[in-house]
């Protein structure tokens, strides 16, 4: 559950909301003024990658047997058909029927 | 001031464009409706309300920010966990240095007062439409508001169904919804995997991840395994 502290909320959403657009001005205002090389580049490639899969990793290791077997059927739908619609639709329906079968 | 100024620095900003950006981007609104519902979905689950889950995507508009700080929230909001978030926001946030200086052609030399709060709608499909707009010989910088206009709406609305169906399940296990939120980032992960090679980032970053979850708990798991994963794609050849 989250932190029913309203206050604190409302701090914490005000700060990621600064973050945020400052993230989406910044490369703009930069350019020009900082050159992005190659590092910074494969750096700033290798984000969004490293975050998706350092969220994603947690839920296997304590999911157990029903996270494994949905997020291979959402990866494989995915690799077949390439609509992550369909594909998240079978995760979630592999994950149901592994419940009903008490996993 | 007789002169017209020159065409690069035309500022035409029409509403056709903006009506050409807006409707460019709707193959990509089931995606992003499917995102926001499940979104919707996890920020009733988390015990949020309506308004704070419609104001945190009027606010924010940043899909992966919402799902991995709302999925990662602490128990309690100590400062060092206001910290941990922001931090977190930044880093998930940072590819868009990229995204936004590769649009110094489509809009330098327009004015700052418009320049700015466009930006605020700057999310990926109408970049990437922009960037196709602008080689096809496309100026008009309304084009990526539009785009991203017709985004942000369907952004915030349809989180409401997700937050709905979020409140209405008992134990989220039975419907699988639990997975929602890791099912989609999955699929993400295919679409973003370059061979084992190149995927040098996810891999690092993932096994990071698990160990630090492992170990300490906590959600610095995200922290450590994006830091060691951003090391590790610096080495990750071109």
């Amino acid at each position: 559950m989250i932190e029913k502290d309203a206050f604190g909320f409302f701090v914490t959403l005000g700060l990621m909301m600064i973050v945020v657009y400052v993230t989406r001005i910044a490369g703009y205002w930069l350019i020009g003024r900082l050159v992005i090389g190659r590092r910074l580049r494969r750096m700033l490639d290798a984000l969004p990658g490293a975050i998706i899969a350092a969220t994603v990793a947690p839920a296997l290791v304590q999911g157990g047997t029903r996270a494994v077997l949905a997020l291979a059927a959402t990866a494989g739908v995915m690799i077949v058909v390439r609509k992550d619609f369909f594909a998240v639709v079978a995760g979630v329906a592999v994950a149901a029927a592994a419940f009903a079968y008490g996993l | 001031m007789t002169a017209p100024p020159p065409a690069s620095a035309e500022a035409r900003w029409t509403f056709a464009a903006f009506r050409h950006g807006a409707i460019d981007v709707l193959p990509f609104v089931p995606g992003l409706a499917g995102f926001a519902m499940a979104y919707g979905t996890l920020a009733a689950r988390k015990g949020m309300t309506l308004f704070e889950t419609l104001l945190m995507s009027a606010s924010i508009f940043a899909g992966v920010v919402q799902m991995v700080v709302l999925d990662s929230w602490p128990q309690t909001l100590t400062a060092g966990a206001i910290a941990g978030i922001v931090a977190l926001t930044a880093l998930v946030n940072a590819r868009y240095l990229m995204i936004g200086a590769t649009l110094r052609p489509l809009l330098g030399g327009q004015p700052p007062r418009k320049v700015y709060p466009t930006l605020f709608f700057l999310v990926e499909p109408p970049w990437l439409m922009s960037l196709r707009y602008y080689s096809n010989g496309g100026r008009d910088p309304a084009y990526l508001l539009g785009g991203g206009v017709a985004m942000y709406v369907v952004w915030v609305t349809t989180a409401i169904p997700g937050y709905l169906a979020g409140a209405a399940v008992g134990n989220p296990k039975q419907f699988g919804i639990d997975l929602l939120v890791p099912a989609f980032f999955v699929a993400m992960m295919v679409s973003l995997w370059r061979g084992p090679r190149r995927s040098w980032g996810l891999i690092v970053g993932a096994l990071a991840a698990a160990l630090t979850e492992f170990m300490f708990g906590g959600f610095w798991y995200l922290i450590v395994g994006a830091v060691a994963g951003c090391v590790a794609g610096v080495l990750n050849d071109d």
